[in-house]
């Protein structure tokens, strides 16, 4: 029926496991400043240069 | 269910470049690289009717605006559709892909990163004729401007509109906790520097309507089934961000599927007292400007709460609900989406940036915040202003929550050679399945085809055969599978679904 399909009782039969166990992570606090570190790193790399520019660059019409 | 979703567009150092032009050129790009022709595989706009209103009104043409006459075909505009069953078109100004229809969160999840992967490889080809085409998996250009990522779920035309406004309005006023994408700039131009939870929020005006281009509700009522309309309504949902995080995009889905269910089941109505908010929109943007989610909202009866409180009473109902309905027998995919509902909630109401694996706009918050101490920037520096745009850029090695995803800091759910396969293959489980499988196997016959109709040519004939595919759950593979696949061609195949209809197969 049209309920929700996802409540009703299903399985995949193949694909990966699609139920994996939240794992929540807790590192460190020390760990984490560097991992903040490593990030902004690496997006200082990829970041576009001239931020101004391409912040008023980026212009749309609207949209739904 | 499933999620459509428009991608901002820009040219590198061209911002007046104009943006319908370009998305048609998105569109036709990948669509040659799929050996699709646009005039080949259109669009079939014979069942449409955007002005049709759940609350059982249609609005005259007259008084709509242009945006909303969505059913005219204008034959500058490409629009295909792919072996995966989704569509691909120019929807105003933005390539859209709207996903094929699944049953379940998880594979709502695969078949919109796959219409991520579909815009990545437009934008890898339109690359080869500098300066090329970006594309954005976002919400908003910060300037006033936002387009949307609608989610569409199925439901039963029994289930009585007035109480999915009632039951659903206070869920969606907090939702975008768990699933809002973050945004840099408070206010549809960001006039106030800040930080706020949704691209989308500040665009919300008033409470139930038929617009999405302009007055914008928080529940919308277009009522185009695209099924068979004396069973089946189709919600579409118009408020929400588009998700980079898997597990925020699994719960986007997944928790809304689930509070769906029990408006369907009429099982909130007798479970909880009333949990309406008092001014929802205002509620919407209150909760969606304070990062630190202590901001309270005012609910009916009086008292007040917290985001993640009703988040959480929300989550609690639904495991009461599951419990009684399903007991033991409770499936994988509902299992997983209450699980992750709390999970991440749990974290949610401690240090929300516990969450920084799960949430869009929490990943997001903990990059702005290590930029902003390393570089002691405020909130109105145009690098953070960039961060936030280029956050959703498509592209693997350019876009930021696709790099953190691969050096494993956000918590990956659906691995992307699977997204990767979804790009040309259809949901089994869905007419979906149908839709693609007449684009894959007899490419020249379709001339066009729809949620719910595939038209084909027959060799010899002058008129078209058209197909109905009204039934959403009908045209899977387990049921036409061996017919489409032992057809030689596409009379042949006509056939075989007539005689299969004859035995009310």
């Amino acid at each position: 029926m049209a309920g929700q399909e996802q409540v009703k009782p299903q399985r995949r039969d193949d694909g990966p496991d699609d139920t994996p166990e939240p794992v929540p992570a807790a590192p460190a606090a020390q760990a984490q400043d560097t991992d903040i570190d490593d990030i902004l790193d690496e997006i200082d790399g990829v970041l576009e240069s001239n931020a101004e520019e391409f912040v008023r660059g980026f212009v749309q019409k609207g949209g739904q | 269910m499933g999620i459509e979703t428009e991608y901002g567009i820009s040219v590198p150092g061209q911002p007046n470049a104009n943006p319908m032009v370009l998305s048609g050129d998105v569109v036709t790009t990948y669509a040659a690289s799929r050996g699709i022709r646009p005039a080949q595989a259109s669009w079939d706009y014979a069942d449409e009717a955007p002005l049709r209103d759940a609350r059982g009104f249609d609005m005259g043409r007259g008084v709509a605006h242009p945006s909303q006459l969505t059913d005219v075909e204008d034959p500058t505009m490409a629009n295909v559709v792919l072996t995966n069953g989704a569509r691909l078109y120019v929807d105003h100004a933005h390539p859209e892909y709207s996903s094929p229809e699944v049953t379940n969160p998880r594979d709502g999840v695969v078949w919109d990163k796959a219409g991520e992967l579909v815009m990545r490889e437009a934008v890898a080809r339109l690359a080869t004729m500098p300066p090329g085409v970006n594309l954005y998996k976002n919400n908003t250009d910060g300037k006033g401007q936002s387009y949307g990522t609608h989610e569409n779920y199925l439901m039963s035309r029994r289930t009585p509109f007035s109480r999915i406004i009632a039951q659903l309005t206070p869920f969606f006023v907090v939702r975008q906790v768990m699933c809002g994408s973050g945004r840099v700039g408070i206010g549809v131009d960001s006039r106030t520097i800040g930080y706020q939870l949704a691209q989308r929020s500040d665009f919300f005006e008033t409470e139930v309507g038929l617009e999405t281009t302009l007055k914008r509700p928080i529940i919308n009522t277009r009522d185009e089934p695209h099924a068979v309309a004396d069973l089946y309504r189709r919600l579409h949902v118009i408020l929400g961000d588009a998700n980079h995080c898997d597990v925020a995009n699994l719960l986007k889905l997944g928790a809304t599927s689930l509070v769906l269910g029990m408006i369907e089941d009429d099982w909130l109505t007798s479970a909880t007292t009333d949990l309406t908010v008092r001014q929802p929109v205002r509620a919407l943007q209150t909760v969606s400007h304070d990062p630190t989610l202590q901001a309270t909202i005012e609910l009916a009866d009086g008292r007040t709460v917290r985001g993640v409180e009703l988040l959480r009473t929300y989550h609690e109902l639904a495991a009461r609900w599951v419990d009684d309905r399903l007991g033991g027998d409770v499936d994988d995919d509902t299992a997983e989406v209450l699980r992750w509902w709390n999970t991440v909630l749990t974290a949610l109401e401690g240090d929300p940036m516990d969450a920084r694996r799960w949430v869009d706009w929490v990943a997001k918050l903990s990059v702005l915040e290590g930029y902003r101490e390393r570089d002691s920037l405020g909130w109105g520096d145009p690098r953070l202003k960039a961060v936030d745009i280029q956050w959703s850029d498509v592209r693997a090695d350019r876009g930021l929550a696709n790099r953190l995803a691969a050096t494993g800091r956000v918590e990956v759910l659906v691995p992307e050679a699977e997204a990767a396969r979804a790009m040309d293959e259809a949901p089994e489980d869905t007419r979906a399945w149908f839709r693609g499988a007449c684009l894959r196997k007899f490419p020249d016959a379709v001339m066009a085809a729809s949620w719910d109709s595939v038209v084909v040519e027959l060799p010899g004939e002058r008129a078209l055969q058209r197909i109905p595919i009204l039934e959403p759950l009908r045209g899977t593979k387990d049921a036409v599978g061996d017919l489409v696949e032992g057809a030689p061609d596409i009379r042949s195949l006509l056939a075989s679904l007539a005689a299969a209809d004859g035995r009310g197969d």
